[in-house]
């Protein structure tokens, strides 16, 4: 086991599959041989509101919260909470941000007059803390694909498992994915194997 | 099967905090836990919830934390192993009957697990210090740093609570709490849930004789200190010399080696994990050859306090850096434990922090608060209380629930927000001192928490406030737990419904109406009707939580008509998004339009709408 230590955020809005996206790279990194750190947020803050998960994964890990300019991998569902979260990103580090263009517009610019910011906009501001930016339209690819509203968020893993942006082997995450979510696990493979053959 | 039941001795498994909690007291021979829920502790009484008929134990939501602990106790004074958990404030209201169950001791063994929340993630009436509590209630603490620990922790404090014959505390904070790490599994005990009570004179409290219980009770912790010196709970980690060294409490203990580490250094830390009775003999061996340490503990300095007072003794010239390097607010992380090391040993991490933290900063990021969901019940009454009220000086007393997100623009209906069942009495205090209009709004879990006494005041002493129950079926912000009012208990059996409008009228209150919110002209009519009323009046706004509705829509098949806005008959007024605030309405290109994905069909919007311009659409 070389690897000392990984360090991925995940975020986006309340109901877009954070929290269980976080549980099955937790899962798989344990399968894997790995010691495993995660920090979530329950209860209020999940309404509607920003919801970061960390996950970490090594040979031996302590605190669960990333620090700052340190992550490997920052996947969001949602483009404004990849800004939001993007201190945990680095140049230094070689941050990759993988995004989901699915915006969930808040009611602080719907209703009280702030900006949502372009995509082109986001990944310009995303620059100083990353070393790539790579934005999908996975939502609607799955939409398209699948004729169903399900999340993005196993499609992201598809992609990030396909490129090698995650240090993790197929065969853990696809047992973690059935132990995590058993009823959902076909549909769920199906859109992993999506993911892994996205076309540019 | 949860795999908190697992029976794989000595596998690994990944547990949230709360869950390996909830293993350590089924290793523990558990046969009894109560709860009331509350953040960051609620998913120990989800996961209890889940799994108590198939372990075998009995599990309930009390009514509030103080009935919690009472049950628990009864449990644990018949014999029966107990546990109870809660947020910092759940003790607060349990503290009543806490103390002098230190006094009167129990028979089988009970754990207290309390849950703080420094940053207040899930909580908004303050950053609480729940170890304070120890000292006052004369009862052993033990603080884990991750899951673990959390359930070794458990294990050792229901060994102490028998062995000793006093409840235990566990405290968490909600990083150790809400955080996955992995777990050994250690063997199912399987608990007796039948004991009998037998009377003991010890357990009536009472004068003259509580003097000599009191002296009793701290000669336990004598004995309890004695116990905490040997703990293999307070560790030494990097043991070796050096001049300069740590002390750190709970989750921090993390933050301080990974600074280490990032810093390239390595200082011995030593973890305390007991933390009352506190080591002494074992802090002031570490500390006596120092000439620096470095006290790491969220929130209050108790610990520091500690060693101030033990260096006095053993090394008055130790430097003590604690609060003077880092805060007394919030919660922390790596990188404040890495700056405060930073300054103190001189070595400087690879990376600038504090230029990326204003890089971040100098970033304009529209703000995403927490919101009522879409098709939220309270949404629509505090629609028709703000339209009932146009106009006119009306205090909005506010409470603890889903519905403190009513502070936001453009509701603003709370006011003010103290504790549960809190909106009722200050706003009698209001009408009593004042000529303003005044409105309490109280979920249906916090009437049946503390909110009846508050109601039978306003009779009792001849006030006026129009109290407002928002009656959503369900304890909703927590997670959707059951209470009083929903017929189901925590184990899923039936139960009696008690329906908050009978007991209003069982108090004496004359004017009790029960209201659809979604019948927004109904609700909006009877608000102004009863605010105008001499005597108290009661509304039991009664809609079951929409997300809790939808789900279960969903899960039996039934679509919704979901709604959309007529361009052609639109003009323009944006009361849907500018008052009304469903987070499904948006603005695109100068159009209002409704996100159907996440419209639920409520019908407000359409129901506000002066232009009649939106319907409904079947798919």
């Amino acid at each position: 086991m070389k690897l000392k230590e990984f360090n991925t955020v995940l975020t986006g809005v309340g109901g877009q599959g954070v929290l269980t996206l976080g549980v099955i790279i937790a899962e798989a990194a344990l399968k894997q041989g790995y010691d495993v750190r995660t920090t979530e947020l329950h209860g209020l803050a999940q309404r509607g509101g920003s919801i970061p998960v960390h996950v970490r994964f090594g040979k031996k890990m302590y605190t669960p919260l990333i620090l700052e300019g340190e992550a490997d991998l920052i996947i969001s569902l949602e483009p404004l909470e990849a800004l939001r979260s993007c201190y945990y990103g680095s140049k230094q580090h070689k941050t990759i941000f993988l995004i989901d263009n699915d915006p969930v517009v808040p009611l602080s610019v719907s209703v009280l007059g702030e900006t949502y910011p372009s995509v082109e906009e986001i990944k310009k501001n995303l620059k100083d803390f990353s070393k790539e930016v790579i934005v999908l339209n996975a939502s609607e690819i799955v939409k398209k694909e699948t004729g169903n509203e399900i999340a993005a968020n196993i499609y992201l893993l598809g992609y990030v498992f396909a490129k090698k942006l995650i240090p993790l082997k197929e065969k853990f995450i696809l047992k973690a994915m059935e132990e995590v979510a058993p009823k959902y696990f076909e549909t769920n493979k199906k859109v992993f194997e999506l993911g892994m053959k996205h076309k540019e | 099967m949860n795999k908190v039941l697992s029976d794989k001795v000595g596998e690994k498994v990944l547990l949230l905090g709360n869950e390996a909690i909830v293993r350590g007291a089924l290793e523990s021979g558990i046969g009894f836990a109560s709860t009331y829920p509350g953040t960051p502790s609620s998913e120990i009484g989800d996961t209890f919830a889940e799994i108590a008929k198939d372990a075998g134990i009995y599990f309930e939501y009390s009514t509030n934390e103080k009935v919690a602990l009472e049950a628990a106790a009864g449990a644990a004074l018949s014999g029966v192993r107990s546990m109870i958990f809660f947020k910092h404030f759940g003790l607060n209201v349990a503290s009543d009957s806490l103390f002098p169950l230190a006094y009167s001791g129990v028979k089988a063994g009970m754990v207290i697990l309390v849950a703080d929340d420094p940053q207040g993630w899930s909580s908004g009436q303050s950053e609480e210090d729940t170890r304070l509590f120890a000292r006052i209630a004369h009862l052993p603490m033990l603080e884990p740093s991750n899951a673990q620990e959390c359930k070794d922790f458990v294990k050792k404090a229901f060994e102490l609570s028998e062995k000793f014959k006093i409840p235990v505390f566990i405290r968490t904070t909600t990083r150790v709490s809400h955080m996955r790490s992995v777990v050994k599994l250690g063997k199912i005990v399987k608990g007796k849930t039948k004991g009998k009570f037998i009377k003991d004179i010890q357990l009536r409290n009472f004068p003259p004789y509580i003097i000599d219980v009191h002296k009793e009770l701290h000669e336990k912790l004598e004995e309890l200190k004695k116990i905490s010196e040997k703990s293999e709970i307070n560790f030494i980690s990097n043991n070796k010399k050096s001049k300069l060294c740590v002390i750190v409490s709970g989750v921090s203990y993390d933050y301080a080696m990974d600074a280490m580490d990032d810093l390239k250094i390595k200082l011995p830390v030593l973890r305390v994990g007991f933390t009352y009775p506190t080591p002494d003999k074992k802090i002031k061996d570490f500390i006596k050859k120092l000439k620096t340490v470095l006290i790491v503990e969220e929130l209050e300095p108790i610990l520091e306090e500690r060693i101030h007072f033990l260096a006095k003794e053993v090394n008055p010239k130790l430097v003590i850096y604690g609060k003077s390097h880092l805060p007394n607010v919030g919660e922390y992380s790596e990188e404040l434990v890495l700056e405060a090391l930073s300054k103190i040993t001189g070595k400087k991490y690879s990376m600038n922090l504090i230029a990326h933290k204003e890089k971040y900063k100098k970033l304009k990021i529209a703000k995403r608060f927490a919101v009522m969901c879409p098709g939220c019940p309270h949404r629509a009454t505090f629609y028709a209380a703000k339209a009932a009220t146009a106009g006119m000086d009306v205090v909005y007393g506010g409470d603890v629930g889903c519905y403190v997100l009513g502070i936001y623009k453009p509701l603003e209906t709370q006011d003010f927000m103290f504790s549960m069942g809190a909106s009722e009495g200050l706003v009698h205090g209001i009408k009593k001192t004042t000529d303003q209009k005044a409105i309490a709004f109280l979920g249906d879990s916090t009437f049946f928490h503390a909110g009846m006494p508050g109601m039978v005041n306003t009779v009792f002493n001849k006030s006026n406030p129009l109290i407002i129950v928002l009656d959503n079926r369900i304890t909703a912000m927590t997670g959707h737990q059951t209470n009083p009012g929903v017929g189901i208990t925590a184990m899923g059996e039936e139960t009696k419904a008690i329906p908050i409008e009978d007991v209003a009228k069982s108090f004496g209150i004359e004017d009790v109406k029960v209201v659809d919110p979604f019948n927004v002209k109904e609700m909006t009519d009877i608000i102004k009707e009863f605010l105008n009323k001499d005597k108290v009046s009661v509304i039991v706004a009664k809609r079951e939580c929409q997300l809790l509705a939808m789900r279960k829509k969903k899960a039996q098949g039934i679509k919704v008509a979901k709604f959309e806005i007529d361009q052609s008959k639109c003009k323009q007024i944006g009361i849907c998004l500018n008052d009304l605030a469903c987070p499904a309405i948006y603005k695109e290109n100068g159009k209002y339009k409704i996100d159907k994905d996440i419209c639920t069909g409520c019908s407000v919007c359409a129901q506000v709408c002066p232009a009649k311009a939106i319907h409904a659409v079947n798919e």
